[in-house]
C-alpha cells in the first residue's frame, strides 16, 4: 500500500530540517506542475512505500498568494492520507492558525510541537495532553534539530494514515456563524453532493473567489447564500472573511489559555539583544554593508576567483590529456578540436562556476538560517521597493558584479514572484566580471585618455536597473497592487551545518543538471558554426572568415548598421560568440582581426560597449534564468527585454553621438590594433575596487536618506505643533 | 481615530478595526492582527520604513502604508 503524508507548517517552523530528518537522502526536488514553487518529495526513512511531500511554508490557506494556493490545491486534489502539521511551539498562537484551517480539510492531522528545546529554555510550559484533547488530534513534542520525538511522530502519522479513525482537528465557530455555514451547506447539498461540503460551505461563507469560480452555482442559489452572508456581515459589522479569521483566533486564544503557561520574561531575549545592535538606527547600515562586502569578498573575489583558476587548470590538464590521447589514436584534426574545445571546453565552462556557486550558497544559507536575511529586507526595503524590487534584491545585484549566474540563482530568496522575476531580469545589467575584458580592450584601444569610460559602464548598468524597475512596474507584466510587505522577523538561530550543506549541494546539483544542458548544447552548436564552412569543411581558427558563423554574421550585419558597428561582420559575429562567454568577444575580435582589419570610431566603440553591457547574457546565465524562471516564456521575455533595451540605447548612443561629435576625432575611424588587443583586455577598467566605491556611494545615499527623514519628520512635528 | 502608523515607539495599543482591500486585509489578519489584539511598536527601520511590531509573542515587520490601515486605540 502506498501512503502519502504531507508536511505543512509556517515558514521558520523548522519544516525543512524536519523534512531532511524524515527522508534522509532520498528526496528529490521539482516544481509544482505549472508553477515555480519548489516541490520536494522523499521516502520516509524506516518505512516502505511511504512518501513524504514537503508543502511550501505558509501562514494560511488563503486564496491570495501562490504558495498558499499551491498547498491548498495539493491537499484538496491529491488527498494525502495524513498531514503532519509542524508547529513552532515557541510561537504557538500564530502557528495554530494554520492548524484551524487544516482542520477543515477532512484529512487526519498529527501535530508536531517543534522546537520544544527552545520552549523549555524560555520557561513556557505546554500541556500537550490537554492540547491534544482540545484539538482532537495527536500532538507530539519534537525537536527536529536534536532529533527527539521524531520516531513517535512518524509512527503516529503512519497510524493515522492507515486507520480509518478520523484524527481530524475540531474547530468551533460561534453558534451564529456555525448555523449560517450549516444553512449554506444545506443549500449547496441541494445542488450537488461532495464529501467536502462543510469545507465548501465555509469557503462560500468567506466568499473565497477560487471556490466561487470552481463551483458554478445557479444564480438563485447563489443569491440565497449571499443573503445569509450579508445578514452575518451586518450583525458583526465586518466582512465575512474577517469574521471567520477573527473567530479562528478567538478559538485559538481559548485553547492556548487552557494549555500554555507563559512565564513573564524578565529583560531582553537574546534575539532582542542581537537586534538592538544589528537593526540599530546608526549601526544597521554599516553592519549590513560589512556583511555584504565580506560575502562578496570571499565568494567572488578571493576564494571564488581562486577556485575558478583551479578548475580552469584542471580542465586545461584534461584537455591536453585528451588531445594527446586522440592524436596518438590518429583522430582527425577536427574531431580532436571538437572533443577538446567544443565538448570539454563547454563542460569546463559549466564547472568553473560550481565552486563559486557553492561558496555563495553556503553564505546565503547561513544568512537565511540565522534569521539575518529577514533583517536585510527590513533594512533595505525602503530603497528597493521604489524600483519594483524587494529589499532582498540587493544580494543578487551585488553578487552580479562578480558573475550573473550566482546572482540570478540568489534571487530565490525573494519571496514575492513579481519581485523575483524583476530581480532575475535586471541582475544581468550589472556589469559582471567577464564583461570587463571587453571594456578594458576598447578603453585601451579607443579611449586611452578618457578615465570616465570605465565607471560610465557601471553607471549605465545601474541606471538601467533603476529605470527599468520604475518603468516595468507600470507595464502589464508587473503591474497590479504592490504585494503587501508583511514579514515575520524570526528569532536568531545558530545555523545547522547539516542543513547548510544540503542546501549548498542541492543548488550546485540543480545548476549543473538544468543550466548545464542548455550551456552544453548551445556551446557545441556554436563551435560547429564557428569551425565549419557551409560545405562542412573543417576550417580552424585561422580561416574563421569562411565559416558558417561568418556567413551568418554577414547576413545579420544589417541589424547592427543603425548601431554603427554593422559595416563588417566581425562585430556581429563577436556579439553572437559573446553568448558563449562575454570574454570570448575579445578572442573573436583578435582572430577575425588577424584576417581582416576591424574599424571602429569612438562613438561606435561606445555603442558596442553599451550593447555588450546590456544585451542577452552568456548561455550559462541564460540557463540560470531559465532555471529560476521555471519556464521558457519568462526566459524569452527577460532576454528579449535585455536585448531590446541594449539595441535601443546603443542606437541612441550611435545616432546622438555621431550627430554631436560629427567632424571631430570621436567619429574618426580607427583600425583595432590586434597585436596589443589581448594584452589590453587584461587591463583594469577602473582603478581601485569598484565594488567598494559602489558600496561607499550607496551608504552615502542611504545616510543622506536617513538625515532627510529626520529633517522632514521634525518639520512635520513642528507644523503639527504650530 | 489613530492608526498603527501614528503609534509611537514602545507604545502598546489595541486593534479596533482593519480597513483596506481584501487581500491585504486578509494577510494582516492571517498574521494574527485581529480585533482586540495587543500590538507593541518596537522600532522603525533605519531608513524610516518599515516598522517592527510585537504581536502574539512574535516580531512582525510591515510598511507604514499598511500600518495606516490598522486602526488602534
Amino acid at each position: 500500500m502506498n501512503i502519502k503524508i504531507a508536511l505543512a507548517g509556517n515558514p521558520n517552523s523548522g519544516k525543512t530540517t524536519m523534512f531532511n530528518e524524515l527522508t534522509g537522502s532520498s528526496q528529490h526536488v521539482g516544481n509544482w506542475p505549472g508553477v515555480t514553487v519548489e516541490k520536494k518529495e522523499g521516502n520516509l526513512k524506516g518505512y516502505k512505500g511511504v512518501t513524504v511531500v514537503d508543502l511550501p511554508g505558509i501562514y494560511s490557506l488563503s486564496p491570495y498568494t501562490l504558495e498558499e494556493v499551491v498547498a491548498r490545491d495539493f491537499l484538496l486534489k491529491e488527498q494525502p492520507d495524513a498531514i503532519i502539521n509542524i508547529i513552532d511551539a515557541s510561537n504557538i498562537e500564530r502557528n495554530l492558525y494554520l492548524t484551524t484551517q487544516l482542520a477543515e480539510l477532512n484529512i487526519p492531522v498529527v501535530a508536531a510541537l517543534n522546537m520544544m528545546d527552545i520552549v523549555e529554555k524560555t520557561g513556557i510550559k505546554i500541556n500537550t495532553e490537554k492540547l491534544s484533547k482540545l484539538l482532537n488530534c495527536s500532538v507530539v513534542e519534537t525537536s527536529a534539530v536534536k532529533g527527539t520525538g521524531l520516531k513517535e511522530l512518524v509512527s503516529k502519522a503512519v497510524e493515522a494514515a492507515k486507520t480509518n479513525v478520523k484524527n481530524v482537528p475540531t474547530l468551533e465557530f460561534s453558534k451564529y456563524v456555525s448555523d449560517a455555514i450549516t444553512g449554506i451547506e444545506n443549500i449547496y447539498n441541494s445542488y450537488e453532493y461532495s464529501p467536502n461540503s462543510r469545507w465548501i460551505a465555509a469557503k462560500l461563507f468567506e466568499k473565497d473567489k477560487l471556490v466561487m469560480e470552481n463551483i458554478k452555482l445557479p444564480e438563485d442559489l447563489k443569491s440565497a447564500i449571499m443573503e445569509i452572508v450579508e445578514e452575518a456581515e451586518n450583525k458583526y459589522d465586518d466582512d465575512s472573511e474577517s469574521i471567520i479569521t477573527n473567530q479562528r483566533y478567538e478559538y485559538i486564544e481559548k485553547i492556548v489559555k487552557d494549555t500554555v503557561v507563559k512565564q513573564k520574561r524578565s529583560g531582553l531575549s537574546s534575539s532582542d539583544k542581537i537586534d538592538s545592535v544589528v537593526t540599530n538606527k546608526l549601526l544597521a547600515l554599516p553592519i549590513f554593508f560589512a556583511v555584504m562586502w565580506l560575502i562578496y569578498y570571499v565568494s567572488i573575489s578571493t576564494i571564488g576567483d581562486m577556485t575558478i583558476g583551479y578548475v580552469e587548470t584542471i580542465v586545461g590538464f584534461i584537455q591536453v590529456g585528451v588531445e594527446n590521447l586522440l592524436t596518438s589514436a590518429g583522430a582527425s584534426f577536427w574531431a580532436i578540436d571538437l572533443a577538446v574545445n567544443g565538448i570539454i571546453g563547454s563542460i569546463g565552462a559549466i564547472f568553473t562556476f560550481v565552486p563559486q556557486l557553492m561558496i555563495l550558497f553556503f553564505f546565503l544559507s547561513l544568512l537565511e538560517d540565522s534569521g539575518y536575511m529577514a533583517r536585510v529586507a527590513f533594512i533595505m526595503d525602503r530603497i528597493f521597493r521604489k524600483f519594483g524590487l524587494s529589499g532582498k534584491s540587493f544580494i543578487p545585484m551585488l553578487i552580479g558584479t562578480g558573475c550573473s549566474i550566482p546572482g540570478i540563482m540568489a534571487s530565490r530568496t525573494v519571496e514575492n514572484e513579481k519581485d523575483r522575476r524583476m530581480t532575475i531580469m535586471l541582475t544581468p545589467f550589472v556589469p559582471c566580471g567577464a564583461k570587463l575584458p571587453v571594456f578594458a580592450m576598447f578603453i585601451a584601444l579607443m579611449f586611452p585618455n578618457d578615465a570616465w569610460v570605465g565607471p560610465s559602464m557601471y553607471l549605465i548598468g545601474i541606471s538601467a536597473v533603476i529605470i527599468s524597475g520604475i518603468v516595468l512596474k507600470k507595464t502589464k507584466l508587473f503591474a497590479g497592487d504592490p504585494a503587501p510587505f508583511i514579514m515575520e522577523l524570526p528569532n536568531y538561530k545558530m545555523p545547522r551545518m547539516k542543513g547548510v550543506a544540503i542546501h549548498m549541494w542541492e543548488k550546485a546539483k540543480s545548476f549543473v543538471i538544468k543550466a548545464g544542458t542548455v550551456i552544453f548544447l548551445s556551446c557545441t552548436v556554436l563551435w560547429v558554426l564557428q569551425n565549419f564552412s557551409a560545405t562542412f569543411e573543417y576550417l580552424g581558427a585561422e580561416r574563421v572568415d569562411e565559416s558558417m558563423l561568418a556567413s551568418i554574421g554577414g547576413a545579420i550585419r544589417w541589424i547592427f548598421v543603425p548601431l554603427g558597428f554593422g559595416d563588417s561582420w566581425a562585430a556581429s559575429v563577436a556579439s553572437i560568440t559573446g553568448l558563449i562567454a562575454k570574454e570570448v568577444v575579445v578572442a573573436t575580435f583578435a582572430s577575425v582581426g588577424s584576417v581582416i582589419p576591424i574599424e571602429f570610431t569612438q562613438v561606435t566603440a561606445f555603442a558596442f560597449m553599451v550593447f555588450t553591457l546590456l544585451a542577452a547574457p552568456c548561455f550559462a546565465a541564460i540557463g540560470a534564468i531559465r532555471n529560476e524562471m521555471g519556464n521558457w516564456k519568462w526566459t524569452l521575455i527577460a532576454i528579449g527585454y535585455q536585448t531590446g533595451l541594449a539595441y535601443v540605447l546603443s542606437f541612441l548612443v550611435n545616432t546622438v553621438g555621431s550627430f554631436i561629435f560629427r567632424g571631430t576625432s570621436a567619429t574618426e575611424r580607427k583600425i583595432l590594433d590586434i597585436s596589443i588587443m589581448e594584452e589590453a583586455a587584461e587591463g583594469a577598467v577602473v582603478n581601485g575596487d569598484i565594488v567598494l566605491i559602489i558600496f561607499a556611494a550607496i551608504l552615502f545615499v542611504a545616510i543622506g536618506f536617513m538625515i532627510y527623514n529626520k529633517f522632514s519628520l521634525s518639520v512635520k512635528k513642528a507644523e503639527a505643533k504650530a | 481615530m489613530k492608526t498603527l502608523k501614528e503609534t509611537e515607539c514602545r507604545e502598546t495599543v489595541k486593534v479596533v478595526k482593519i480597513s483596506g482591500e481584501a487581500a491585504v486585509k486578509r494577510r494582516i489578519m492571517d498574521m494574527g492582527i485581529t480585533k482586540g489584539t495587543e500590538l507593541c511598536v518596537k522600532k522603525v527601520a533605519p531608513l524610516g520604513d518599515p516598522i517592527e511590531i510585537t504581536v502574539r509573542g512574535y516580531e512582525l515587520s510591515l510598511r507604514k502604508e499598511d500600518a495606516d490601515k490598522i486602526i488602534v486605540e
